[in-house]
């Protein structure tokens, strides 16, 4: 029996190798001086989904919310083999918190329509809330299976998840449809496919497209250069290269719950971490240094 | 949502499992009383579960007014839909004007649930928490005695502090072992509210199939001491001197997640962001470089002892103490100067 199988991955900042170019002389970070990475867990996620599509058919449908240089993690998505991806893009989304990001993200998987499984990767490294994927689950009203890490069984449209729950793990049984948050030790995502790499190197979405034509024919008016667009865009739907774009009114958003409008939370203050070297005492690795140490540590109460 | 409510109590999730409470609620109900009194309303617990007796007592032991009892036999196991169907329930019914939810497994699976079907804020991973007044920059409105929800982001480079003008309940889930742990008064008193939250069978998705829990062998957030080895410890064997070191101390073993991937110790040992969050007395790092995970687990810490070869390594300027050197070499001359202290 086939399965139908909705992707939900994220473009991030790599978070995990800052360094202090990436700090801006107010303390805050630079996110034009992080390289952009597809969501680790998010790779997981796909693979899930690709390994559920081998086994049983289906099809596999990335979809992303972000700026058009989230299409990059959409062709990597086509790389490794989803059949479909399409991208939310639209300024009246910017500043949405994860409430407005699940809700723009159901009304999507709502327009795709049939799906058996949505899966999202447990958490994105750029906020670590872990929370879009439990939130869109709430909005599209289906159960929830947090933190997979290994699909145990599948048939008959009821699914066994192993779930690691910290101190351990459990099994849980689910009929579909349902969504699923991977964990990063639930597989070993495949390497981009050479083949498909050539193919959908040369994927565009349409604002990507309009920035290309922007740039090549700056003198052009106006009308030409959406001609322009409107020619490449449908040449390259044609060649199955057009990578859907979606905008808020696409997907029927009520643009009350999405970007700042939508969002509960605001951004009160951000401190940068500095390392502070305040009350730093170099120890010399000799007994008499060491012994010094041991003794400052009694006289304060710190070791009784 | 519910409107803005000053009124309301500030409540706590109680997670229970088979009866017995997760230590983050007690550390919660100390904070929750904390923020209460400075805002003058009482503190609520939330306790769903079957056959709960002496859990209402404890709560308020450790501080709640009130502990909201639902005692069903559909809610002896935790299932997100169920779960959030009661606590969807009670703050409609009360209106509280904080929530608060340990950022557990099990937290971070219902709380988001929670917020969805209110239609309100959420901020996860908390590791303060205060009120105080807010401007908002947009109106000029000045918004009274708000929960600042404060919490790493950005892979711990940055510290948000985060708040919800007005789309109430002001919900947080927030990390084990950053609130310290009140002495509880058995002598205080509260009252026990049962309460009926009707569970249909549809919030029940899911069927338990198997589980296995391994019992908690390693008690990192409870240590006074934490001895901590990372990769430049180099081998399982070596190992031992920091085992060795924190049975003289009588401290606790922690690790850093390198030393766990390379298979020096077990995952139960790993501090920092995907780890345990700890906040001891004292926190000796041997042979660890200090990444930025590992920081966000371990940098509240009272004292910091650093042990590294490498005289560039980050935990260094993060330490109060600092000792470039060999840690092969150095712990031995710790342990003999721990064993001669008068």
């Amino acid at each position: 029996m086939p399965y139908d199988s909705i992707v939900c991955v994220k473009q991030v900042p790599d978070t995990a190798n800052v360094t202090a170019d990436a700090m801006k002389d107010d303390g805050t970070v630079n996110r034009a001086a992080l390289p952009a990475i597809f969501n680790p867990e998010d790779l997981h996620a796909l693979e899930t989904a690709l390994e559920i599509r081998e086994a049983f058919g289906g099809t596999v449908t990335a979809a992303s919310m972000g700026p058009p240089k989230a299409a990059d993690v959409l062709r990597e998505c086509l790389y490794r083999g989803a059949d479909r991806a399409i991208l939310i893009t639209d300024r009246r989304a910017a500043a949405s918190d994860t409430l407005a990001t699940s809700y723009i993200l159901a009304k999507a998987i709502e327009t795709v329509g049939r799906y058996d499984f949505v899966f999202c990767g447990r958490q994105a490294i750029d906020g670590d809330t872990a929370q879009v994927g439990p939130q869109c689950a709430e909005k599209l009203g289906i159960p929830q299976v947090t933190y997979l890490e290994q699909l145990v069984s599948l048939s008959e449209r009821v699914v066994r998840i192993r779930r690691n729950v910290g101190r351990g793990w459990e099994i849980v049984e689910a009929e579909l449809p349902v969504l699923v948050t991977v964990l990063e030790s639930a597989n070993k995502p495949r390497p981009p496919a050479a083949k498909r790499v050539m193919r959908f190197k040369r994927a565009r979405v349409e604002a990507e497209i309009a920035r290309e034509v922007g740039g090549e024919l700056a003198d052009a008016s106006d009308d030409q250069r959406q001609a322009e667009v409107e020619r490449r865009a449908a040449e390259l739907k044609r060649a199955g290269l057009l990578i859907e774009q979606w905008s808020l009114d696409d997907i029927g958003a009520d643009l009350s719950r999405c970007g700042h409008r939508g969002s509960p939370t605001r951004v009160h203050r951000i401190q940068a971490i500095v390392l502070t070297k305040e009350g730093h005492t170099d120890i010399p690795p000799t007994a008499e240094g060491i012994g010094q140490l041991i003794h400052e540590l009694v006289i304060d109460r710190t070791l009784g | 949502m519910i409107e803005v409510n000053r009124q309301g109590e500030v409540w706590v999730f109680a997670e229970q499992e088979d009866g017995s409470l997760h230590d983050v609620v007690l550390e919660l109900c100390g904070k929750a009383r904390q923020l209460a009194d400075r805002l003058g309303v009482r503190v609520g617990a939330v306790l769903p579960g079957s056959n709960l007796d002496d859990l209402p007592q404890r709560l308020i032991a450790h501080g709640a007014d009130n502990v909201y009892l639902v005692d069903n036999e559909r809610l002896a196991h935790y299932q997100t839909g169920s779960y959030a169907r009661v606590l969807t329930t009670l703050i409609e019914k009360h209106k509280p004007q904080i929530v608060m939810y340990g950022a557990t497994p099990l937290g971070r699976d219902l709380a988001p649930r929670v917020a969805s079907t209110l239609r309100a804020g959420m901020t996860a991973d908390c590791t303060d928490l205060e009120i105080d007044d807010v401007k908002d920059p947009r109106s000029d409105t000045v918004h009274e005695k708000l929960l600042l929800q404060i919490r790493p982001a950005f892979g711990g480079n940055i510290i948000a502090t985060i708040v919800n003008f007005d789309q109430w309940p002001q919900m947080a889930t927030v990390r084990e072992g950053v609130m310290p742990l009140l002495e509880p008064d058995p002598s205080r008193e509260g009252r026990v509210v049962s309460e009926q939250v009707e569970i249909d069978l549809s919030l029940l998705a899911l069927k338990l199939i198997e589980r296995h829990i391994e019992p908690r062998t390693v008690n990192l957030k409870g240590a006074r001491v934490i001895v901590a080895g990372g990769a430049g410890v180099g081998s399982k064997e070596n190992f031992r001197v920091i085992h060795e070191l924190a049975g003289v101390i009588g401290g606790a073993v922690g690790a850093s997640r390198a030393a766990v991937d390379s298979g020096y110790i077990g995952k139960e040992h790993q501090v920092g962001q995907t780890g345990t969050t700890v906040r001891p007395a004292l926190y000796i790092a041997a042979g660890i470089s200090g990444a930025i995970q590992h920081r966000a687990g371990m940098e509240e810490s009272a004292k910091i002892i650093a042990i590294n070869k490498d005289p560039n390594a980050p935990i260094l300027s993060l330490a109060h103490y600092g000792i470039v050197g060999d840690l092969n070499k150095v712990i031995p001359m710790m342990i003999k100067a721990l064993r001669e202290r008068p």
